[in-house]
């Protein structure tokens, strides 16, 4: 047990760990608490079923009502656990309730009617894994079309971020010509400029383009990124001239050179910006609310917000399409959480 | 370690030219067009050729819009297309000054928007001012030598991942009168509280939640400063004996100064333009407690029944001034001179 306690405040280079020390971790597991506590409460939420999320307290594992199958009954009746007059519990199944008094019976002798009071009485639950919540979304709620809808903005615009900006940067970082500066600062300035605040004149740019209700209209405005430019531009600034000089004595093409020698050389930056690029778009949301208002356009993050705001919603699928839509952000985390890192750091934006 | 970290680089740069080798057929495809266009442009022309598709969509959807803006904010009534717009002048700015007292929200005529001018500057003062009180904490605690820094570090800067619907969602799931946070607090003994419907309880979990989904960001932004401090500074002050309060007062803070002013604009920036997990979350209720700015843009260009684009825009013309101010303020701060260093710290801090 000591030599346990000796690895577990084993430092690097210092004596012991002090009471700094402590103050430090329990900081940081409280952090681990307050960050990860609430995802991982929807996840575990995402696989209650529909009566057990509605259990106050709620519980953390999944527990749902335990329900049999009693004869003469099409659908399963759920389960009671009821304290009887003489003073005995029995399991009895819910067959109808009115109002305070619920009609119940034994599964074991069906034909007695046995009238309860709903307040003698308590669900029996049992641990149950509700898969269904996933597994129903896909044919419900046309999860498919949502789905499709997301990949499909996401990875365009991605191809197009990055061939556009890599464009862009080549262009100013790899020639000498009369306004680039004045190109770049232009460019550069757009950082400046949010997009919430060119919201109406944007909705009749795209409308008079007819890519209002249009996929389209939500990748074309997201494609040319101020932030890419300027991160591959840096990027490619480290790329030595001769070698292109080279390239040109044995007559290659200005676009040869670009996509055969500086951009194989530029593949980390564009590996940053296409994490990026892949956060931003499958994240996006006030954009794709205006321009998207006919429900089988939704992306996942509009047919959340949709769901959300009906009267009656139906948390167990809409908890299961949260998870789901958080899954690749996860995966993009736990992967390449240095490359982000890594970029936010070299040009200070998100 | 060392050895560990450096076989994880590599493979990094592995993964991202293999990338770059399954998307090249895109570039390849068009090189046929492009040797077309080299001819008849000539050499020197191209660099503008591989400039144009960026200079198009900026100018369609960034430059031209803003010009858009300011037609918008000075013609009225309900018509999307300018051509049907009458001039009205200052009427749409007129119309959202109109106030008896600026100070009381309910004397204005558009008192929406008052209240969201006034949500959106007790907001901005309280989030930016707990959330940067937050990272620094968090950096100073992360920049410890500690075990599995790489890990805590990431423990921060998840949630800045997650989307604002996301976000949003699992909130509105903690906080339901049925949810986790009222069973916590009758474990304990404490009576709920209807949170969502409480409006200066919103008021407070809005901070908290913006706090809770972009604290990591500006955590590595605050990390990056502290690593700039040189250590010999530390080695001086250990030498001497100084108090870690005394370290903290004397070396950390003032060399960090500079880093936390742009911390704190940007933070600034970005939560004048608080919009899309609050709108989920609250819909800007109850009442009008957590109604900010770019939502009243929103409600009155696009949501509600009469389309008020002239409305909108003039509202967009006074979040762009605010932006302006603030973005001025930072230029100030980083001193211009920090695009040509190869930084450009990012005002909106959108795409």
């Amino acid at each position: 047990m000591p030599d346990a306690l000796r690895f577990l405040t084993r430092t690097s280079g210092r004596a012991r760990l002090d009471w700094t020390d402590w103050l430090s971790y329990a900081y940081l597991f409280v952090g681990l608490f307050l960050m990860f506590g609430p995802v991982l409460w929807i996840v575990m939420s995402s696989f209650k079923t529909q009566s057990g999320l509605t259990d106050f307290p709620p519980s953390f594992l999944p527990y749902g009502q335990k329900s049999v199958q009693v004869a003469g009954n099409e659908a399963r009746l759920p389960l009671y656990r009821v304290k009887m007059p003489d003073g005995s519990t029995r399991e009895l199944a819910e067959l109808r309730r009115i109002g305070l008094t619920a009609t119940m019976i034994d599964p074991a002798k069906p034909g007695e009617e046995i009238p309860v009071n709903i307040k003698d009485r308590e669900k029996t639950s049992e641990l149950r894994v509700a898969t269904e919540n996933y597994t129903e979304l896909f044919g419900k709620l046309s999860f498919g079309r949502y789905l499709w809808n997301s990949v499909f903005i996401t990875v365009v615009a991605t191809l197009i971020t990055l061939l556009f900006n890599s464009m862009a940067a080549f262009a100013l970082s790899k020639y000498r010509f009369r306004g680039q500066k004045t190109v770049f600062l232009l460019i550069i300035a757009t950082l400046m400029i949010p997009p919430t605040i060119i919201l109406v004149p944007n909705f009749l740019v795209i409308s008079n383009l007819g890519l209002l209700n249009s996929l389209w209209g939500v990748i074309w405005p997201a494609v040319a990124t101020p932030t890419g430019v300027f991160l591959l531009r840096q990027y490619m600034l480290t790329i030595p001239d001769e070698l292109l000089d080279a390239a040109r004595m044995d007559h290659a093409s200005e676009w040869q050179i670009y996509w055969r020698i500086v951009l194989p050389l530029t593949a980390p930056a564009l590996a940053v910006l296409a994490i990026f690029s892949v956060m931003w778009r499958w994240n996006d949301f006030l954009w794709p609310l205006i321009v998207l208002s006919r429900s089988e356009l939704f992306t996942l993050q509009l047919a959340l917000n949709a769901f959300q705001g009906e009267l009656q919603t139906e948390w167990n699928y809409l908890l299961a399409m949260t998870v789901i839509t958080i899954i690749p952000v996860t995966l993009v985390f736990a992967f390449l959480q240095k490359h982000i890192t890594t970029g936010i750091a070299s040009s200070g934006v998100k | 370690m060392s050895q560990s970290a450096k076989a994880d680089g590599d493979q990094g740069k592995a993964g991202a030219s293999a990338l770059g080798r399954a998307l090249a057929w895109l570039p390849a495809l068009l090189e046929p067009v492009m040797r077309f266009a080299q001819r008849v442009l000539g050499a020197r022309r191209m660099p503008w050729l591989f400039l144009a598709p960026n200079l198009l969509i900026f100018g369609t959807f960034t430059f031209l819009p803003i010009i858009i803006n300011f037609y918008y904010a000075f013609t009225g009534g309900v018509k999307l297309f300018p051509s049907e717009r009458p001039f009205t002048g200052m009427e749409n700015l007129a119309t959202l000054f109109d106030c008896r007292d600026y100070f009381d929200p309910s004397t204005c005529r558009k008192d929406i928007f008052w209240q969201a001018v006034y949500n959106t500057a007790k907001f901005a003062v309280l989030q930016v001012g707990l959330m940067v009180v937050f990272s620094v904490i968090t950096a100073l605690v992360l920049n410890r030598k500690i075990i599995g820094r790489g890990f805590w570090r990431g423990v921060y800067f998840y949630p800045v991942l997650l989307s604002p619907v996301v976000v949003a969602l699992i909130w509105k799931w903690i906080l339901q009168s049925q949810g986790v946070l009222n069973g916590l607090l009758v474990g304990v003994g404490v009576a709920p509280t209807e949170w969502l419907t409480s409006a200066s309880w919103m008021f407070f979990w809005v901070i908290l939640v913006s706090i809770w989904a972009h604290m990591g960001f500006y955590t590595l932004i605050v990390l990056a400063g502290l690593q700039a401090i040189p250590k010999d500074l530390y080695d001086a002050a250990q030498m001497d004996s100084a108090s870690p309060w005394r370290v903290l007062r004397r070396i950390t803070l003032p060399l960090l100064m500079p880093n936390l002013l742009v911390v704190i604009v940007l933070a600034l920036i970005r939560a004048v333009q608080i919009f899309d997990e609050v709108f989920v979350l609250t819909g800007g209720g109850p009442g009008t407690a957590t109604t900010f700015l770019v939502q009243f843009i929103y409600q009155t260009g696009f949501a509600e029944a009469i389309h008020l684009y002239g409305l909108a825009a003039a509202a967009s013309l006074v979040l762009a001034g605010a932006l302006l101010v603030l973005t001025l303020l930072q230029l100030k701060i980083a001193g211009g001179g920090e695009i040509k260093d190869g930084k450009a710290k990012g005002g909106a801090g959108h795409a």
